[in-house]
C-alpha cells in the first residue's frame, strides 16, 4: 500500500501499475487528508463561513468538497467572505491586515502542516493578534495506520511510507509497523524512479522475509525526523481522538489546540450550528480511503460522481485516489 | 500623488472628453480612429474573421506584460488562429472609480505597442466608469476583425489521423508568472508571462504550408484542454510524448510546488498546429527562424484509435489519459 495521496497520483500520473510485474499489486491508502475529513467537520467550517464578518480561509482543495448540504464554494456563492491561502502565514497576514474582523483558517493536513500552523499561532500570541482562529481539523498518521492494520480485509505485504509526513515525524514513527505487524516499509519521494525504488526495496524485504523500515528517501528524510517542526507542534497541539472517513474515531489520531491556545480556538469560541450529518447514498470513498475497494469499484465513478460534479471527497482532492483514477486512467489506454 | 479616474470621467461630459482625448485618443490615434464618429466604417474584401474577448486578469501588471498587451495579443490570436490576417480592433474600457491615472495611461501605451507590433489599428472604442467596488482596477473587451485568404481552410475540426502536433515554446509560462506575482510567491521574479501576438509567426507558417489543418492558442486550460477540443472536434485520438513538450525548469518547480499540472496552465503567447505530416518538419523550421518560435517542436500526432481521448506517453515508457482542465484553479489570469 502507498498511504500517501501524493504516492497514489504520482503513480497514476506516470502510469506506473502498467510497468509492475502482475504480482505486484498497489493499493492506495487514505493519506490524503482533505479525503478523510469527516462530513461533520466539514460541516462545521461551512457553517462558520456563514458567521457574519468572519473571513474564512482554506487551502483550495477544500472548496469544493460536498459537506452534508453545502459546500465553501457554495457558501463563498451565496456571500459568505471565504479565501483561498497558500500558507499559515499568508492567513496570519490578512489577520494583521483587517483587524476589525474575525479571520478564521481551517486547519486540515497531516504532520506536514500542523507545524507551520502552530508556528503561526506562536507568532499571533506573541504579536497579541486578537482576530485570528484557527479550526483545527489536524491528524497525525501513525496512529491511522495502525487502526487500518488491524481492520479486518486489510493484508498488506508493503508499505510505502510517506515521504513529506516522515521529514517530520522521521522514519522512526513507522517501526511499529514493522515490529509488531512486519510489514516491509519503505520511506518514498515522490519522483517516479523514487518510487519505483521503494517498491524493489519492498520486494527484496519480502524476498529475505525481513521487516524493517528503510529510507529510499535521503535527501528529505532522517530517522529522527525534524525536531525543530515537531516542537513546535508540542508547544500548541495536543493529542486527540478524531473522526476519520472510512476508519471512523481513531484516538490520539487529532490533533486539538492546547488550554494556552483556547482563544484562537475557533471550535470554542464561535457558537456554531452545523446540523445533523449526512452522508451521500452510494458512496464508497470509506472503503477506498481504507484500500479495501479501488474507485472503479464504486457505481457513482465516472458516472454520478466526477472531478466537476464530485460526490465524494476522494474525487475532488488533488490528492484523491478517485481523483487521480478519473483523471490519468489507465482503463483505456 | 497620481491623479485619479472619478466617476465623472465616464459622464460623457467634459471630463470624459478630456480623458479620452488626453489618454486614449493620444496615444492610438489614426485616421479611422480620429474621426470620432458614431461606428468606423471599413474598407474590406474577401472572406472576414470576426471574434471578441473580455480581459479581466489581476493584477492588471505582471512580469511580461500588462492587461493592455494582453486585450491586443488575446484578440490577434484568436483571429490568427482561424488563418486570418488582422486588420481592426475596438477598444472598449470599463475603468473602477479611483484608478491610478498614470496605470491607465501605461495600459494604453502597451496597446499602442501590441497594435503597432501585429499591424492592426484600434478602430473604434467606449470608456465607462464604475464606482469602486463595482468592478476591479480596469476591464478590457477588445473585438477584431481580419481577413482570411481563400485558399485557407483552418478549424479544430480537420486534425487527421497522421497529422503531427505541433507547438511553438514551453508551456505555462503566462498562468505562473500571473498566479505567482498576485500571491507574491518568493519564485515570482523567475517568471515571465509569455504574451505575445502571433499573427506575424502564423503568416511564416501559412507562407510554407498550406496543410495546417488546425490552429488553437492554448489559453486558459492549457495544452491539455486545447488538444481535448481537438480531438472531439476532429473525432480522433491524440497522442503525445512527454519527453518532447517544452516546460521551462522555473515552471516545472512552481507547479510541483503548487499542485498544478503544465498541460493545464495557461498561455497566451502559444499555438497548436495540426500539421500534415509531410510538411511537420519545414513548418517547424520555418517557426524557429520567427522570434516567437525559437523553441518550436513536433510533440505528438493524430491517431484512428481512441477517438476524442489524449495520451500521453510519458518518460518511462508508460501511458496516461490527459484529462481537459476541470474548474478553475487559477481564476482571472487573463
Amino acid at each position: 500500500m502507498e498511504f500517501c495521496g501524493s504516492h497514489t497520483t504520482s503513480i497514476m500520473k506516470n502510469g506506473l501499475r502498467q510497468l509492475l510485474p502482475p504480482n505486484i499489486r498497489m493499493v492506495s491508502g487514505p493519506g490524503c487528508p482533505v479525503c478523510v475529513t469527516d462530513n461533520a467537520d466539514l460541516d462545521k467550517a461551512i457553517a462558520l463561513a456563514g458567521v457574519p464578518g468572519v473571513v474564512l480561509l482554506t487551502f483550495g482543495d477544500m472548496m469544493k468538497v460536498p459537506g452534508s448540504r453545502s459546500s465553501l464554494e457554495k457558501a463563498r456563492a451565496e456571500g459568505a467572505d471565504v479565501r483561498i491561502v497558500y500558507s499559515a502565514l499568508n492567513a496570519l497576514q490578512i489577520a494583521r491586515d483587517t483587524p476589525w474582523r474575525p479571520v478564521v483558517l481551517v486547519g486540515i493536513g497531516f504532520e506536514t502542516t500542523a507545524p507551520t500552523i502552530a508556528a503561526s499561532l506562536l507568532q499571533a500570541q506573541h504579536e497579541g493578534i486578537e482576530n485570528y482562529f484557527v479550526l483545527s481539523l489536524h491528524k497525525v498518521c501513525p496512529p491511522a495506520i495502525q487502526s487500518l492494520l488491524e481492520l479486518e480485509g486489510v493484508q498488506l505485504q508493503g508499505l510505502i511510507c510517506p515521504g513529506h509526513v516522515s521529514a517530520i515525524t522521521g522514519s522512526l514513527a513507522w517501526d511499529f509497523v514493522a515490529d509488531r505487524y512486519h510489514v516491509p516499509c519503505v520511506v518514498a519521494g515522490f519522483e517516479p524512479m523514487d518510487i519505483l525504488q521503494s517498491i524493489n526495496m519492498l520486494v527484496e524485504q519480502v524476498e529475505r522475509g525481513e521487516s524493517k523500515v528503510e529510507i529510499a528517501y535521503r535527501r528529505g528524510v532522517r530517522r529522527e525526523g525534524n525536531p525543530k517542526a515537531l516542537e513546535l507542534m508540542d508547544m500548541v497541539f495536543e493529542p486527540s481522538e478524531a473522526r476519520w472517513r472510512g476508519l471512523g474515531v481513531v484516538p490520539g489520531s487529532g490533533l486539538a489546540l492546547r488550554e494556552a491556545f483556547a482563544r484562537f480556538d475557533a471550535g470554542l469560541v464561535f457558537d456554531i450550528d452545523a446540523g445533523p450529518t449526512m452522508s451521500p447514498a452510494g458512496c464508497i470513498c470509506g472503503a477506498i480511503l481504507m484500500g479495501v475497494k479501488a474507485p472503479p469499484e464504486c457505481r457513482l465513478f465516472g458516472k454520478a460522481c466526477t472531478p466537476a460534479a464530485p460526490v465524494g471527497p476522494c474525487m475532488v482532492s488533488s490528492e484523491g485516489s478517485c481523483s487521480a483514477y478519473y483523471l490519468y486512467g489507465e482503463a483505456c489506454v | 500623488m497620481s491623479e485619479r479616474i472619478l466617476l465623472a470621467h465616464g459622464s460623457g461630459g467634459k471630463l470624459a472628453r478630456e480623458l479620452v482625448e488626453g489618454s486614449i485618443l493620444s496615444e492610438l490615434s489614426n485616421p479611422l480612429l480620429a474621426r470620432l464618429d458614431d461606428s468606423a466604417v471599413l474598407e474590406v474584401s474577401g472572406k472576414l474573421a470576426f471574434t471578441t474577448d473580455s480581459y479581466v486578469v489581476n493584477p492588471i501588471f505582471f512580469p511580461g506584460g500588462d492587461i493592455g498587451r494582453l486585450a491586443v495579443c488575446g484578440t490577434v490570436n484568436d483571429l490568427s488562429m482561424m488563418g486570418a490576417v488582422p486588420l481592426f480592433l475596438s477598444l472598449a474600457l470599463i475603468l473602477e472609480e479611483g484608478l491610478a491615472r498614470d496605470d491607465l495611461v501605461e495600459i494604453i501605451k502597451s496597446v499602442k505597442q501590441a497594435s503597432e507590433e501585429s499591424g492592426v489599428s484600434v478602430v473604434t472604442g467606449d470608456t465607462k466608469v464604475v464606482g469602486r467596488g463595482s468592478a476591479d482596477k480596469l476591464y478590457i473587451n477588445t473585438a477584431g476583425i481580419g481577413v482570411v485568404a481563400g485558399d485557407v481552410e483552418i478549424s479544430g475540426s480537420r486534425a487527421r489521423p497522421g497529422d503531427r502536433i505541433v507547438i511553438n515554446g514551453p508551456i505555462g509560462d503566462h498562468g505562473m508568472a500571473v498566479l505567482s506575482s498576485r500571491e507574491g510567491f518568493s519564485f515570482s521574479s523567475l517568471l515571465k508571462s509569455d504574451c505575445a501576438p502571433l499573427n506575424g509567426l502564423v503568416a511564416d507558417m501559412l507562407a510554407v504550408s498550406r496543410r495546417i489543418n488546425c490552429l488553437r492558442d492554448p489559453t486558459r486550460g492549457g495544452l491539455a484542454t486545447t488538444l481535448n477540443e481537438i480531438a472531439v472536434q476532429s473525432g480522433a485520438g491524440i497522442i503525445i510524448d512527454e519527453a518532447r513538450i517544452p516546460v521551462r525548469d522555473e515552471v516545472r518547480a512552481a507547479c510541483e510546488m503548487l499542485g498544478l499540472d503544465p498541460l493545464h496552465v495557461a498561455n497566451e503567447g502559444k499555438l497548436v498546429a495540426v500539421v500534415d505530416a509531410e510538411d511537420a518538419e519545414v513548418v517547424v523550421e520555418r517557426m524557429r527562424a520567427n522570434p516567437y518560435g525559437r523553441e518550436a517542436a513536433i510533440i505528438g500526432e493524430v491517431e484512428p484509435e481512441r477517438p476524442g481521448k489524449v495520451v500521453m506517453r510519458t518518460r518511462l515508457g508508460s501511458s496516461r489519459i490527459v484529462d481537459m482542465l476541470v474548474g478553475d484553479p487559477l481564476p482571472r489570469i487573463c
